[in-house]
Formats: C-alpha cells, structure tokens, sequence
C-alpha cells in the first residue's frame, strides 16, 4: 500500500483529499478573513511575543530567580522602578526574598505556558482518538466512551482536578495528567459529532472501496476534516488549562515550588496584598490575564473563520 | 411523566453509584490510609492492627460494600482532624456556601439578563462592545486574581468593605445566616461579587445571543403589529423565549457555583465546605475530602433532575416522556 490514496485511480475522480495547491489558496483566504479582525491580530501577535519571551526566559530575564547568589535579601519589598545598591533595575518591584519581579514572571510565564500547552496537546490526542474510534465502531464502544464523556463533562472541571489532585499528590507531571483528565471528553465529543457526519461522505466510501484499513481511514482521511473545531477548542482549552493550573497553584495543589508558575506567584503576593506591597500579586496576574484573555480572543475569531455556516 | 421521573432517578443512581466507585478507588484504594493515620515512628505491629481495625486487610469489593452500605445510612467515615463525622462537617458548614453561592447567581441574574438584553437590542453600539469586550474579560479572569483584585480595591485601598469571614451571622427560621445581620451582610458583598462575576459574563453573553436570534422572527413582528407596548413585546414575548436556555443554565451552572466557591471561600477566609475540601486535601484528611464529593455529586444530581422539570415547564415542545402520544 502506497502513501497516496488517490493516485490508484485518477481518472476515475474518486479523489479522496482534496490537491495540494487549493488547500493553501484556502489557507490564505481564511487568514485574511482572520486578519479583518484587529483585535484578533493583536492578540495574535501578543501571543506571539509571550511566546518567545516564554522560550527566551533564561537569556532575556535580567536575574535567574533561582539563583541564590543572584538574589539580594536586602533588597526585598522594592517597589516599581527601584534601583539596587548595584544599580541594578528593578523595573516591575522585588518580592520579599529580593527576587526581581520581571524575572520571576518571566520564568513563571514559561512554567505556565509549557504546562497549558502540552496538557492541551495530550488532551487533543486523546480526546481525538476517542472521539474517532467512539464514531468509526459505533454500538457498545461508541455508547461507553460517550457515557464516560458525559460523566467527565457533568461536573466543573475544577472539582474533577482538585479531587484527582488530592489523591495523585503533587507534581508537574500530575498536574498535566490532572488537567488532560478533565479537558479531553470536550475535543472528543467535538470529534465524534463530525466524524459521525463525515463517516458517511463519499470520500470515505471511496476510501473503504479502495480497500484501506480502518485505522488509516480515520487518521488519514476523516481527522484531517475534524480539524477546525478541534483548532478552536484546543485554543480555548489552552487558555482554560493555563488559568486552572493557576488556580490549583493558588490552592497550594498545583506546580511545585521549586518551578513556580504564574499562579503561584500570585499566590505568594497574595500575603503581602493586605501589608500595601501590591506589585508582587498584581504583575503576575496581569501577565496571566493579558496570555489568558489573547488566547480566547484568537479562539473566538477562529470560531468564526473555520465555521462553515457563516462562510461568505 | 412518571416513567420519565422513574428512568431519570435510575440514571441519577448509576451516576452516584459511579462515583462513589471512582472515589473509593482514588481515596482508599490507592496509598495506604493506615499509614497516613499513623506517626512516622509505629511499629510493623501497629500498622496491622491499624489495617485490621479499619478493614483494610478484606478483599477490596468486600470494602467497597461495606463503604457503599455506610454510605446508605449516611456514615461516610469520621475526620481524622476534627474527629467527627465527616458527613455532619460538611453539613455543618453547608448553610455558608449555600448562601454565597445564591447571593452571587442573583446578582448575575439580576444584573446579566438587563445588560445582555440591552447589549442585544442595539448591536454594534458603544454600549454593545463595552459589554461584549467586558464579558470577555470577564470569562479570561481567573477567578482568584480577580478576588484579590477585590479585596485590593475595597478592602485595601478604599477600606469600605470587609474582606474576612463571614461577619456577624443571626438566625433565620431556624438556619444561621449572614442575612440576617448588616455586618453579615456587607461580609457577604465582595465574595459573592467574585463568584458572581463569571456567571455574570455568561448571562450576559446567552442573554445577547438569544436576543439577536429572536428579535428578527415572524412572531415578534406579530406582537409588535398587534399594537402591544415595546415593553410587552420584551418582557413577555421575548423574554419568555429566551429564559428556555437560560433556565438550563442556570440549574446547571449551580453546581458549577457551588465548585468554585472553594476559591472564593479560599480568598475571603469564608467557613464554608469549599475551604473544608481544601483545608481537608491540605490535612490529608480523606472522610472529609469523599463526604464532600459525595454531598456534591448528590447536589448536581438533584439539580439536573429539577433543571429537566422545569425546562418542560417552560417550553411545552419538550415532551419529558420523549412518547408525543
């Protein structure tokens, strides 16, 4: 069996996935449909630079946070702006062992962002296979992967995570598994609605004519047209899988201490709130805030691109 | 109606039953209790009689058994911190986050229906995308910043509001609550405005879309043709369809109050069973944590049974029976 489906039979017209030249020409179109958006581009683009300023953390932060000998005590609770007995800089305040604000959330950025993005990424590859098989088999298997779906999205996903979280203990590798538990029923049920739709389309049942194994028929040939929704929901879930972990954190049941995110940072500030020390809880969550409410803006104008019912 | 209520309380006890298994595995099944009860320093022999003495040496279906019969008669162990039942725990602090949890969906009632209303009626105006772009915002903010945020404001910085406990509680009908006293209920304000603030969003945002999709039908131009007042047409016409969703919702997204008070209760010091679970998960105190999750499951249950009720109650195309006949 060769890689490409289609070329058996050409003229026939039983082509399968579409050419490789339109999807391109439909990308670009979607992307400037997208772009009509300001907002969405800005957002984008804050995306983006959060991104790289995430990856960049250990080269661009101007202090490491956990190097003990970087951190001066006595240059703890400094506001904005202060400089220190070095001339060193504090643009965004220090916290209360001296830490610079800018530095700690930079790192805390990029714990936060690898934690919401890889449990997103598990969560899809789950979700979509379920999801897939749950439509593709039918019968028992489809209604006991259903009932478990609707099981997981019958209760928040916060209670679901902080129970498994209390029985799993602590963690980044919990957390994860904690946040892909609670968020994979959504892309599977997603998947499963549109498969059970593009099951039935005749490029399938050209594909089955052509005699290609099931599994290559789902992954190769139905996937490929589930991707849209999946695409929004993955952006939206990224952002709900951020802003969970940094509500666990702030419980005191989300990522250690020793690789604190955002939402631990904020918790730490959250002691010194009452003493006027305001900075140390109100950058993080800004910074929380603007990487959380840019992902749902880009997944709101998604929505409206890859929807087909409000094609023009 | 009957055979409908008959099959909807048989799924809501497969559903219970289903988690009281989950629970018991992840709870009691995974680790070993009888180390966690004791010091550090016990003795092999210790630890056995400890195993023996809460039955953990039986077969583990045997346990379940014994759990799930316990459970019937409402015994769901006892704390090992307060050692009390942790059943009555939980009810003991039950009234509290009841009565945060209503205080902040009607606020979001009172104040999303209105806004998403007015927001829908004129799309595209000024007003219409300051309320869109805040309940954007309003979905994006994690509910814990956004309470420090609160207490920054109210309790810091102007000093007009209290941002600790629940203040001074009397006694209505038998039940204590911060209603009854003003401490109690100017206590209440800030953690029910915290709670309150997503669903408020989410009021706002079914509200809008509702509006928009039933504005421009046949029989919204009829009531208008018939000459009844604007404010006829809304309040009645209108409101009577789109309050179908929202209805659904809000049953639904009580449950999901009752969750998130752990949070708000976590912030303003508040003595309800959401700080419990998370001062109990902190203590490793597991009765606590499985009577919790068992009080809450059997709440949502009971909710999504009254919440399919009174959606046939409001739109007479639902046929609970799923028969037309």
């Amino acid at each position: 069996m060769n890689d490409t489906p289609a070329t058996p039979m050409p003229e026939t017209g039983v082509v399968a996935p579409p050419a490789a030249a339109p999807e391109v020409a439909e990308w670009r179109q979607q992307w400037r449909q997208f772009a009509e958006s300001k907002r969405a581009l800005v957002a984008l683009w804050v995306i983006g630079i959060l991104l790289i300023a995430a990856l960049l953390a250990p080269v661009i932060a101007p202090q490491n946070p956990y190097d003990l000998t970087a951190i001066d005590l006595f240059e703890g609770r400094l506001p904005p702006g202060s400089v220190g007995e070095s001339g060193f800089v504090y643009l965004l305040g220090s916290d209360v062992q001296g830490r610079d604000m800018l530095s700690a959330m930079l790192y805390g950025l990029r714990n936060s962002l690898f934690v919401g993005v890889l449990s997103a990424v598990f969560a899809i590859g789950l979700g979509v296979s379920l999801g897939l098989i749950a439509a593709y088999a039918g019968r028992w298997v489809d209604a006991l992967i259903m009932r478990v779906v609707d099981f997981m999205l019958g209760f928040p996903t916060i209670l679901v995570a902080l129970v498994l979280l209390a029985v799993l203990g602590q963690g980044v590798g919990k957390v994860i598994l904690a946040l892909v538990i609670v968020q994979w029923a959504y892309f599977a049920r997603a998947v499963r609605g549109i498969a059970l739709v593009e099951r039935r389309k005749e490029y399938v049942e050209a594909a089955m004519c052509l005699n290609l194994g099931g599994a290559r028929i789902l992954f190769r040939h139905i996937l490929p047209n589930c991707m849209p929704p999946v695409i929004v929901i993955g952006t939206m879930q990224i952002a709900s899988a951020i802003s969970l972990e940094a509500t666990l954190s702030f419980l005191g049941l989300g990522l250690p201490i020793t690789e604190p995110s955002l939402g631990l940072l904020i918790a730490n500030g959250f002691n010194y709130l009452m003493s006027g020390l305001y900075w140390i809880s109100v950058y993080p969550g800004l910074l929380l805030l603007i990487a959380i409410f840019s992902l749902n803006v880009v997944g709101d104008r998604l929505r409206d691109v890859l929807n087909p019912r409000l094609q023009r | 109606m009957l055979a409908f209520l008959i099959r909807r309380l048989m799924q809501s006890a497969g559903v219970l039953l289903a988690v009281s298994l989950v629970v018991f595995i992840g709870i009691y099944a995974v680790g070993n209790p009888a180390a966690i009860l004791l010091p550090d320093d016990a003795t092999g022999a210790e630890l056995d009689a400890a195993i023996a003495s809460l039955g953990l040496d039986r077969p583990l279906p045997l346990q379940y058994l014994t759990f799930i019969g316990n459970a019937i008669r409402g015994d769901l162990g006892t704390s090992f911190v307060f050692n009390a039942p942790s059943i009555q725990l939980i009810f003991a602090r039950l009234p509290a986050t009841l009565e945060l949890a209503i205080t902040a969906m009607v606020l979001a009632i009172l104040l999303g229906i209105p806004l998403g209303l007015w927001a829908g009626l004129k799309p595209g105006s000024v007003f219409d995308e300051t309320v869109v772009t805040g309940s954007i915002l309003g979905f994006s903010m994690p509910n814990f910043w956004q309470g420090m945020m609160l207490i920054m404001i109210f309790a810091v910085g102007l000093g007009i509001l209290p941002a600790n406990g629940r203040g001074e509680t009397g006694t209505i009908l038998g039940i204590e609550t911060s209603f009854a006293t003003l401490d109690g209920i100017r206590h209440l304000i800030l953690p029910s405005l915290n709670l309150a603030l997503f669903k408020l969003a989410l009021m706002i945002r079914l509200t809008r879309t509702g509006v928009r999709e039933v504005i421009g039908l046949d029989y919204v131009k009829f009531a208008r043709a018939k000459g009844l007042t604007e404010r006829r047409v809304l309040l009645v016409h209108v409101l009577k369809n789109i309050l179908v969703p929202i209805v659904t919702i809000v049953g639904m997204e009580f449950g999901s109050l009752i969750a998130f008070a752990t949070i708000t209760e976590t912030i303003f010091a508040w003595p309800g069973m959401g700080k419990l679970l998370i001062d109990s998960i902190n203590n490793l105190d597991r009765p606590v944590v499985v009577a919790y999750v068992m009080v809450v499951t059997l709440m949502f249950v009971v909710i999504n049974l009254l919440v399919d009720i009174a959606y046939s109650a409001l739109d007479p195309r639902v046929r609970l029976g799923g028969n037309p006949s």
